[in-house]
């Protein structure tokens, strides 16, 4: 491991309504680059909250969250964008592509977001990240024409266009037969170890857990074990 | 294309029956804009162009525009004591040494000016009496300032010069008392002189009631028959342009004292009266884009529903609330021009369409072709309406894209 991409001090969420709730409750952790962190849980145990937060997707009631050692407490919601862009890929339980687009399109979309490649070069690294999952045959087709263990690869390929530095997974097997989790799961531990790209899943899936470097066990929002395997 | 164009162009893709249904609200709205702009405009047109044609510039008559005032009010303006009930002088009508005045006009640049001495007279002719107005004339100047002599029909207007007994009377007055050219008719002037005169020219001008109650005669027939000898009591000037007709009265009447009306002044009422009938027509044209409208801001937002996940996850992405919102301003910008575009064309074969009605307008004698207006400016005025219609029709269903939280969306997905 080198030096850590996320660290986590005293994280907590609450939503505030008649009946507040705490999703997270003071949870401190660290990320290293290329780590493999696997989060469990029961249902409701605050796993999902968790990982927006550190995808910088919702921001903290208390505590503080340094992302590749900036700040994220005192930037604006455009920073966030930025860091979610350039550093960050997701990857949920349903694939969420665009359904109007290609295969390939899909994966397109972050890079011309982003701007830092001539479009020659997008096209070369969109074609490149679907041939490595094994999709270079399904560029074209759209998300409806493929099964559900090719759009996962399809999000997965979407989520590494930028190259981030940590990809954020909620139930990336969730609803996946047990081949295609198998293969999900493959690409993801691949990823850490030929990208030096950290993966944080949140999942249910126990084989999952056993390839990760780290387990982190989550009840009513605090984190109870974090385990290195 | 733009990423964001192409999100949005997949957007209105995905809700293709509606996003026509919309569009051609915006096509319809652009078309009829276009269509009635241009009949009113150029039924406007024409009609300022006939005035323009057939009226003078401007008209100096034997008036004046504020009365005089009395001299005791003049040398002790404010004074303690006034003077009441006081006639005012008796003035002789016709404008005085209209000669030197004709000259003084004569030498300002692009004005073309003749003296007139008008009156009324009565034609006899067969048993049968008409009143009409008998207008004095020089020939060679009446030409250069007025189109009169496009109308003629018959004879010629310079026949007045050659006979000075000629007349010259109007088809519509002709056929009422079965006259013909070198017929001879009985004028008699209001002050009681009878002349026999007669008929050497025609004219048509399309104005029945012109057509019916005018005629010409040389000024110094007129002069006698009105026993006004050397008077003319008004002078009609001719502009090089007709749009500087106002500046021109002020100027005149300012050095020659007289009053003298432009052609925007004496038809002031109808310019007025045209300018309501403009606002009318744009307000009218103008809501139908705005209903257009609706149309746009209802797809918009609908795909704005729909597409809520789409959005939380271009967010997540790292996509920006201002990106999203160009994204659906985008849509809107999409449905403005592809609506104004094939709009426009619609306008084009619709304004074809009417310019081939001919229609009889009553007071003129022949039927006329619709008039219609082709500027550009119209267009430009219907397009710029429809892009601001439907990117304001964007705006609201583009703030609310922008505004949602990837979170809540994801929360409620998982």
């Amino acid at each position: 491991m080198t030096a850590d991409v996320i660290i986590a001090e005293g994280l907590t969420r609450k939503l505030t309504g008649e009946v507040p709730v705490t999703l997270v409750d003071d949870a401190s952790l660290r990320i290293g680059r290329g780590e493999f962190v696997v989060i469990r849980g029961p249902s409701g145990s605050g796993k999902s909250s968790l990982l927006y937060l550190l995808g910088l997707l919702d921001r903290p009631t208390a505590g503080t969250l340094y992302f590749d050692g900036e700040d994220t407490s005192a930037i604006d919601e455009d920073r966030l964008a930025d860091l979610r862009l350039q550093k960050l890929g997701f990857v949920f339980q349903f694939h969420f592509l665009l359904a109007e687009f290609s295969a390939f399109d899909n994966v397109l979309i972050p890079m011309r977001r982003l701007g830092r490649l001539p479009l020659q070069e997008q096209r070369q690294r969109a074609a490149k990240l679907l041939a490595d999952l094994g999709l270079a045959d399904h560029a074209r087709k759209r998300p409806s024409q493929l099964s559900g263990g090719q759009r996962q690869r399809v999000a997965i390929a979407r989520a590494l266009a930028n190259n981030p530095l940590v990809i954020l997974a909620d139930e990336p097997t969730g609803a996946l037969d047990s081949k295609s989790s198998e293969n999900v799961r493959a690409i993801l531990h691949d990823l850490t170890r030929r990208e030096h790209c950290s993966v944080i899943a949140v999942t249910h899936d126990i084989t999952f857990a056993e390839r990760a470097d780290r387990r982190i066990d989550l009840v009513d929002g605090k984190i109870v074990n974090s385990v290195s395997t | 294309m733009s990423l964001y164009a192409d999100i949005a162009a997949s957007h209105l893709r995905s809700r293709r029956r509606q996003t026509l249904v919309s569009l051609s609200g915006v096509v319809l709205g652009v078309a009829f804009f276009l269509a009635v702009s241009a009949l009113m405009r150029g039924s406007e047109r024409d009609f300022i162009a006939r005035l323009v044609d057939t009226a003078p510039h401007v008209t100096i008559s034997d008036e004046f525009r504020n009365t005089r005032q009395q001299p005791a009010t003049v040398a002790y303006p404010g004074g303690a004591v006034s003077v009441k009930h006081v006639k005012p002088l008796a003035e002789r009508r016709g404008i005085r040494q209209y000669k030197q005045k004709l000259a003084f006009i004569d030498a300002q640049p692009g004005v073309t000016a003749a003296p007139v001495l008008v009156g009324q007279a009565i034609f006899s002719f067969a048993g049968r009496d008409e009143s009409v107005t008998l207008s004095g004339i020089v020939a060679a100047r009446m030409k250069r300032v007025s189109s009169i002599t496009e109308d003629i029909i018959a004879g010629s207007l310079e026949e007045i010069d050659r006979d000075h007994n000629g007349i010259i009377i109007g088809a519509g007055l002709a056929k009422k008392l079965s006259l013909s050219l070198g017929d001879t008719v009985s004028v008699v002037a209001s002050q009681g002189n009878v002349r026999p005169m007669r008929i050497v020219g025609l004219f048509r001008t399309g104005n029945v009631r012109y057509d019916e109650g005018q005629t010409f005669a040389q000024i110094k027939r007129v002069q006698a028959l009105m026993n006004r000898p050397n008077v003319a009591n008004s002078i009609i000037l001719r502009l090089d342009d007709a749009y500087r007709a106002r500046d021109v009265a002020t100027r005149l009447e300012r050095k020659i004292g007289y009053k003298s009306v432009s052609w925007q002044e004496a038809s002031e009422d109808i310019l007025n009266t045209l300018l309501v009938r403009n606002i009318i027509m744009y307000s009218v044209v103008g809501a139908i884009l705005l209903v257009a409208s609706f149309g746009i801001y209802n797809v918009i937002s609908t795909v704005v529903m729909e597409k809520t996940r789409d959005i939380a996850i271009l967010k997540s992405m790292g996509f920006h609330a201002r990106d999203v919102r160009r994204i659906f301003l985008i849509e809107g910008l999409i449905m403005g021009i592809a609506g104004s575009a094939v709009g426009a064309l619609g306008g084009c074969g619709l304004m074809a369409l009417i310019q081939r009605v001919v229609v009889k307008v009553p007071g003129q004698a022949e039927p006329i072709h619709l008039p219609v207006y082709w500027g550009a400016d119209q267009f430009v005025l219907a397009v710029a309406f429809a892009m601001v219609s439907a990117v304001a029709a964007a705006y609201l269903p583009a703030r609310k894209g922008g505004s949602v939280q990837p979170v809540d969306i994801l929360r409620g997905a998982a």
